[in-house]
């Protein structure tokens, strides 16, 4: 049986559902900070096999700079849970209330 | 043949490693699974030919992304149950669903409207990684440089928001300076 797009399409589809799922259950931002990881992995999938079938590079391109961009957003992201989690103890997302909103 | 079968093995076990980061109560297991997800994505990019992506892909998420998460761990209790949101089981998955399939339309509108043309067609007779310096250091040469500022700047945010008082050790110093740093900490919550 021959593996096309549609396959890869689908299980992008399905691990980007998955990570969908991990941002709308989870409370700790740690685990929410794994689920934005699935997701943009899962987006990788479909530009590399978009890229695969066409003959084109673009995809792969776009993949590299999704890779930067996930792992800049992780340090930034990361450096503000330590500093927030040495002030108050936790990482909840229902006890960061301090603006109110 | 081949092919097919390395599709379905590792994309079982994507969507296994995957659904135990989501699932998982303990933040370490959530972890764990999330590195060996992180390797078998790979996999699909060697069977997609991008050799190269899938060297990066190991190198970033398994050598620098896990490690930093592993080592900002320490900073956490993870050793406790992860509490987790109470809401309607049918709305989430529902939600996720859609937004997925509205995502992989995005994807696929395009290419069901026209005939796509390749913008950057793939050179024969060259390997994937010369093939990728030639065009990211001609055609998205703005783009790469750009991205190494981003991460640069990303790299100083880093470094002052996390290493602020990392020079005093709360293990060398006695109980009154501790004392004395925690009540002016929550002064600061405070205020």
């Amino acid at each position: 049986m021959e593996i096309g797009l549609n396959h890869y399409l689908i299980l992008s589809t399905i691990l980007f559902a998955i990570g969908l799922v991990g941002i709308m259950r989870r409370k700790n931002l740690l685990l929410l900070f794994f689920a934005t990881e699935i997701l943009l992995n899962a987006v990788n999938i479909g530009f590399a096999a978009i890229s695969h079938y066409y003959g084109d590079l673009t995809g792969q391109m776009f993949a590299f700079f999704v890779i930067a961009i996930a792992a800049s957003e992780l340090a930034v992201g990361l450096g503000l849970l330590i500093v927030w989690h040495k002030r108050h103890g936790n990482i909840d997302l229902d006890t960061m209330t301090s603006m109110r909103g | 043949m081949f092919e097919a079968v390395a599709f379905y093995l590792f994309a079982f076990l994507t969507i296994t490693m995957f659904l135990i980061t989501v699932l998982s109560s303990q933040a370490l297991y959530a972890l764990s699974a999330l590195a060996a997800g992180m390797i078998f994505i790979s996999a699909f990019f060697f069977i997609l030919g991008a050799d190269f992506l899938g060297a990066v892909q190991i190198i970033v998420y398994t050598g620098a992304v896990m490690a930093l998460y592993a080592f900002g761990m320490m900073f956490f209790d993870t050793t406790r149950e992860v509490k987790e949101k109470k809401g309607n089981k049918f709305i989430i998955i529902g939600l996720s669903t859609l937004a997925a399939v509205m995502v992989v339309a995005i994807f696929a509108a395009p290419i069901v409207s026209t005939n796509m043309q390749a913008f950057y067609p793939m050179i024969d007779g060259v390997g994937n990684t010369q093939q990728v310096g030639l065009v990211l250091f001609t055609k998205y040469l703005i783009p790469f440089e750009v991205a190494a500022v981003m991460l640069l700047v990303a790299m100083v945010a880093g470094i002052v928001l996390a290493g602020k008082k990392m020079d005093l050790s709360l293990t060398l110093m006695n109980a009154e300076d501790i004392k004395r740093i925690e009540d002016e900490q929550n002064k600061k919550v405070l205020s």
